[in-house]
């Protein structure tokens, strides 16, 4: 599929690039029942999953005997109930770069949490109580909690052979996936630094969070066909992982996403729909799933965590000329997204600073603990938090200025990434061009926003206060695998109906792509009606991950809504006698170059009833290109030296990401991506116990940030106009959560001399650190 | 068992079962913009005003309102203030995936409602109770401000509780500007 050259301005029509209200705004603020669980169908039966209490156990038997018997319920599966047809539950396009590691129901828990048996009955309450008497009869086997462990252990296997398909150590060992990739030579080049810096840095699990729970709803239609209702980012890639694992055609699925209430990543991947589909074929009633708060951050998905070695090499003038990063990642009980997070963590992250040596190394192994998999950002905020804290450790070794450093060695346009040619999704990548940076500028506007430089005081004696600044970089799309079609059609009036499989989980995908149509066709936003994400009635999508929407589903929009132009301009043509591209479409009206005009509502006419066609456009749109989006975050922190606990007073995020389509939506992703960050710096963890337990599965034990913990925020925008994207688009979702954990850590480090390595930096962590210093100061001076 | 109640102005007669929690009542009758997010009372997604003040409903068994007046964002239909403040929500972009949004008007009404004087740290205070993980809260803060009479204003920033909530914050935010 060629690539033709987007449109460059947004011209007179002023759609896009304005803060247009959310088509699905009104619903939304009214309350109006548009979820998933807002609407139950008649007769609807409730779901409950039987977690695993063991981390690690063969299922020997399963009597559902007592629990059939309660008057409540209707059906109790287990393994032998299921046919076990491996397959990855991670929501990727086919063939999916994940290990085909999974069956619906297990025949050996791998974690507590996983699943046991699954229950339908009438009631929540049957369904509750009927897991109380499900009897299991497990064999217990050794668990292996610690990555460390996981990676030496060969005699404890959590996936063993016979191998399942795409297991980076073949079943064998403990390996859900490795990478090794070297560019240049980064052994020469390290002995020929002059400084070579080497630290090891951890961060944690942490979980999405996403407000609304994963919950699903499937029933049979009249014709006996499966329809799904689910809260999901991923609904085409659902209806094929369904089709394989119920083995029945996709033709016989229809998924449908109403509205979502946050994904973040953790929906990009079928976490119960399987259960309620199967649940609803074998009873032939709706049936209901939805996790508990408790489940989700027990059985739902985290981000991988990581223990990053950074081995850089740098000259005395601060230029980097070899860079070794080398991760052990914990994928949990199974392998999603394993290969593909921990390739964007030195994909994504070690292109910042182009240099000719390189070596990236990943081991991902496999451990009794939850399953790790999406989370906004993908691997990249792992990378970023060792890179940029590298670098101000670097700086402070040569006696640079850190923003200098990163003005000496960041990316810029017209520079390519060695990386990507080499590490796709999971194959060999495509050469990633710059052809759009605004870093430059946002490096020195954020870091005129936030006073750089500028010696600040603290707000009282126990405090100490300090700057911290990191850059990241993202992508747009996966190139050459994402893709998207999109349809337009025009109605009587003018209006035009735009069907998108593209997925809207709140980040406001389905008002960024009207605005794009109607800015193409010279519409007002009002006469484009959005329907997204139905399989039975929209083209297809691969969902929203990867940056990919404004991006490559916008690229798809634009090229249907030109499509359609071109339709009624050859109508009008042929009533006008010139040039189809004579016609101009702008302010709800077709004009030609005589000066003739219609309203679009006469154009509609004419179409529809003179010459009795309907106007309709179906386009698709991939790209071999990822432009990156480009972030420059800047912290000011006060550290309180008495109890360790930092405080952010104020944050600077300087984005480019393009040029914004809706400017509004993009500034709320970079505060609420900022938010997500803050908790990843400074307190969310999901903690396990030595027994593979989640110790702290609630949001009283589990902090995500409230309106008390956020700081000043600042969010500028820096666009720089990208040549392939729509309207010069790039994407703005995931690169403001790289930055502001590193930014943070090194502002921790400007105030009080102490370099925190492991996320988060609580109190505790702190205040060990500070008290270390005071030793080491001590004893130095003595 | 039946329990009699004031949903929304009107009053009902609920035939419920022991332990029934008023979150899943009045989701089971109508009431979707009643949202469940957690069940333990730590997200605020299922905020009602109770006899008028808000609280968490995943927490109430519904028994226990018996004789009490509850009210959802359904009951406010119509009410210019909401109005207002629904407006200016749309309007600042404080909405992303809207699944908070309802409890948010509901407890931005019920400051506004009050008739004290709000400022930042009052809206924050406000909305503290109220989780949303897609927006930082700067845009529904400065739609609760505007409405509040104070359009445009700039946030300073909350105290920086960092997840220990509860807490009293260490020190004053620091005002001085270089
Ligand atoms: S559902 Fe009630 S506070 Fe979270
Ligand atoms: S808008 Fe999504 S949780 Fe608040």
């Amino acid at each position: 599929m060629s690539v033709e050259a987007p449109e460059r301005a947004a011209g007179p029509n002023g759609v896009v690039g304005a803060n247009a209200t959310r088509v699905d705004g009104l619903a939304l603020v009214r309350g109006e029942p548009v979820f998933t669980d807002d609407v139950h169908p008649e007769g609807m039966l409730w779901a409950k999953v039987l977690a695993s209490p063991h981390a690690h156990a063969r299922i020997v038997r399963v009597d559902a005997a007592r629990a059939l018997a309660h008057p409540g319920v209707v059906a109790v599966l287990w393994h032998a109930d299921v046919k076990p047809i491996l397959h990855t539950r991670a929501g990727q396009s086919w063939p999916e770069p994940s290990p085909y590691d999974t069956t619906v129901l297990p025949e050996k828990v791998r974690h507590v949490g996983d699943r046991v048996a699954v229950v339908a009955a009438r009631t929540l309450r049957a369904a509750e109580e009927a897991l109380a008497l499900i009897d299991v009869e497990y064999a217990l086997l050794p668990a292996i909690l610690d990555p460390e462990e996981a990676l030496r252990r060969t005699d404890v296997l959590i996936h063993e052979a016979p191998d399942p398909r795409g297991i980076g150590g073949g079943g064998r060992d403990n390996v859900a996936a490795r990478i090794d990739i070297r560019v240049g030579d980064v052994e020469g080049a390290l002995a020929a630094a002059d400084l070579v810096v080497e630290r090891v840095y951890h961060v944690p699990r942490v979980q999405a969070s996403h407000l609304e729970p994963h919950v699903a709803i499937a029933w049979l239609d009249p014709d006996g066909r499966l329809v799904v209702k689910t809260s999901t980012q991923v609904p085409f890639h659902l209806r094929r992982i369904l089709a394989r694992v119920l083995e029945i055609p996709e033709a016989r699925i229809r998924v449908i996403k109403p509205r979502v209430g946050g994904g973040f990543g953790d929906k990009q991947e079928m976490v119960i729909e399987d259960l309620v589909a199967l649940l609803a074929l074998r009873t032939g009633k709706p049936v209901r799933l939805e996790m508990t708060r408790a489940e989700e951050l027990i059985a739902a998905r985290h981000r991988h965590p990581q223990r990053i070695t950074l081995t850089t090499g740098v000259m005395r003038d601060g230029r980097i000329v070899a860079n070794r990063m080398a991760v052990l990642a914990d994928t949990g009980a199974y392998g999603s997204h394993a290969l593909t997070v921990q390739g964007n963590t030195g994909q994504k992250v070690l292109p910042l600073y182009p240099c000719p040596n390189l070596h990236f190394h990943v081991d991902c192994v496999y451990t009794n603990t939850p399953i790790c998999g999406a989370f906004r950002g993908y691997g990249a905020p792992q990378g970023f938090f060792a890179l940029e804290s590298q670098v101000d450790v670097i700086a402070r070794e040569l006696g640079m200025d850190p923003l200098e450093v990163r003005r000496l060695n960041h990316i810029r346009e017209g520079q390519t990434d060695p990386l990507s040619a080499r590490l796709g999704e999971g194959k060999s990548g495509l050469v990633r061009v710059v052809r759009s940076s605004g870093l430059a500028e946002a490096i020195t506007r954020g870091a005129e926003a936030i006073g750089w430089g500028r010696k600040r005081r603290p707000s009282a004696p126990h405090l100490r206060r300090g700057l911290g600044v990191a850059l990241a970089m993202q992508g747009s799309g996966i190139a050459g695998v994402d893709w998207a079609a999109a349809t337009v059609k025009l109605n009587d009036d003018g209006s035009v109906n735009l069907l998108v499989g593209a997925t809207d989980i709140g980040q406001g995908s389905d008002t960024v792509l009207a605005q794009i149509c109607a800015q193409t066709l010279g519409l007002p936003l009002s006469k484009v009606i959005v329907l997204s994400s139905d399989t039975d009635l929209t083209p297809f999508d691969v969902g929203a991950y990867a940056s990919s929407t404004t991006y490559v589903s916008g690229g798809a929009v634009e090229k249907a809504a030109r499509e359609l132009r071109g339709q009624l301009a050859a109508i009008l043509a042929g009533k006008w006698g010139c040039a189809a591209e004579a016609i101009a479409f702008a302010d709800e009206r077709a004009r030609g170059p005589d000066g003739r005009s219609l309203s679009m509502r006469e154009v509609a006419l004419t179409a529809l009833y003179e010459a009795k066609t309907q106007p309709a456009a179906t386009a698709s749109h991939m790209s071999n290109e990822s432009p990156p989006p480009f972030a420059a975050q800047f912290a000011d922190v006060e550290v309180d030296v008495e109890t360790g606990e930092v405080f952010v007073r104020r944050f600077v995020s300087a984005v480019d990401c393009g040029v914004a389509i809706n400017p509004q939506l993009t500034e709320g992703q970079i505060e609420g991506a900022v938010a997500q960050a803050l908790g990843y710096a400074l307190f969310e963890e999901v903690l396990i116990d030595d027994q593979g337990r989640v110790r702290n599965p609630n949001f009283l034990d589990y902090k995500i940030a409230t309106a008390m913990d956020m700081p000043e925020l600042v969010t500028l925008l820096v666009p720089a106009p990208e040549p392939t994207g729509p309207y010069g688009a790039k994407a703005a979702g995931e690169v403001p959560i790289d930055g502001p954990a590193p930014a943070i850590l090194n502002a921790i480090a400007d105030a009080v001399g102490v370099r925190i390595t492991r996320l988060p930096a609580t109190p505790e962590r702190v205040w060990q650190a500070l008290r270390e210093k005071a030793k080491r100061d001590l004893a130095s001076a003595s | 068992m039946k329990v009699e109640l004031t949903v929304n102005g009107a009053p009902v007669a609920w035939e419920i079962a022991p332990g029934d929690r008023l979150l899943d009542s009045l989701r089971a009758h109508g009431c979707a913009s009643v949202k469940r997010g957690c069940e333990t009372g730590d997200c605020g997604c299922c905020t009602i005003l109770l006899d008028g003040e808000p609280a968490a409903s995943c927490v109430v068994a519904t028994a226990a309102a018996r004789g009490r007046n509850v009210v959802t964002l359904e009951g406010l239909r119509g009410d210019p203030l909401l109005a207002r403040l629904q407006e200016a929500f749309l309007a600042e972009g404080a909405v992303q995936c809207g699944y908070c949004t309802p409890a948010l008007l509901l407890v931005a009404w019920t400051l506004l409602q009050s008739g004290g004087p709000v400022d930042e740290a009052t809206a924050r205070h406000a909305l503290s109770g109220s989780l949303c993980r897609c927006t930082g809260y700067v845009k529904p803060l400065r739609a609760l401000l505007a409405v509040a009479g104070r359009p445009g204003a700039q946030l300073r920033g909350g105290r920086g509780e960092n997840g220990l909530r509860g807490r009293p914050a260490a020190a004053p935010r620091g005002e001085e500007r270089p």
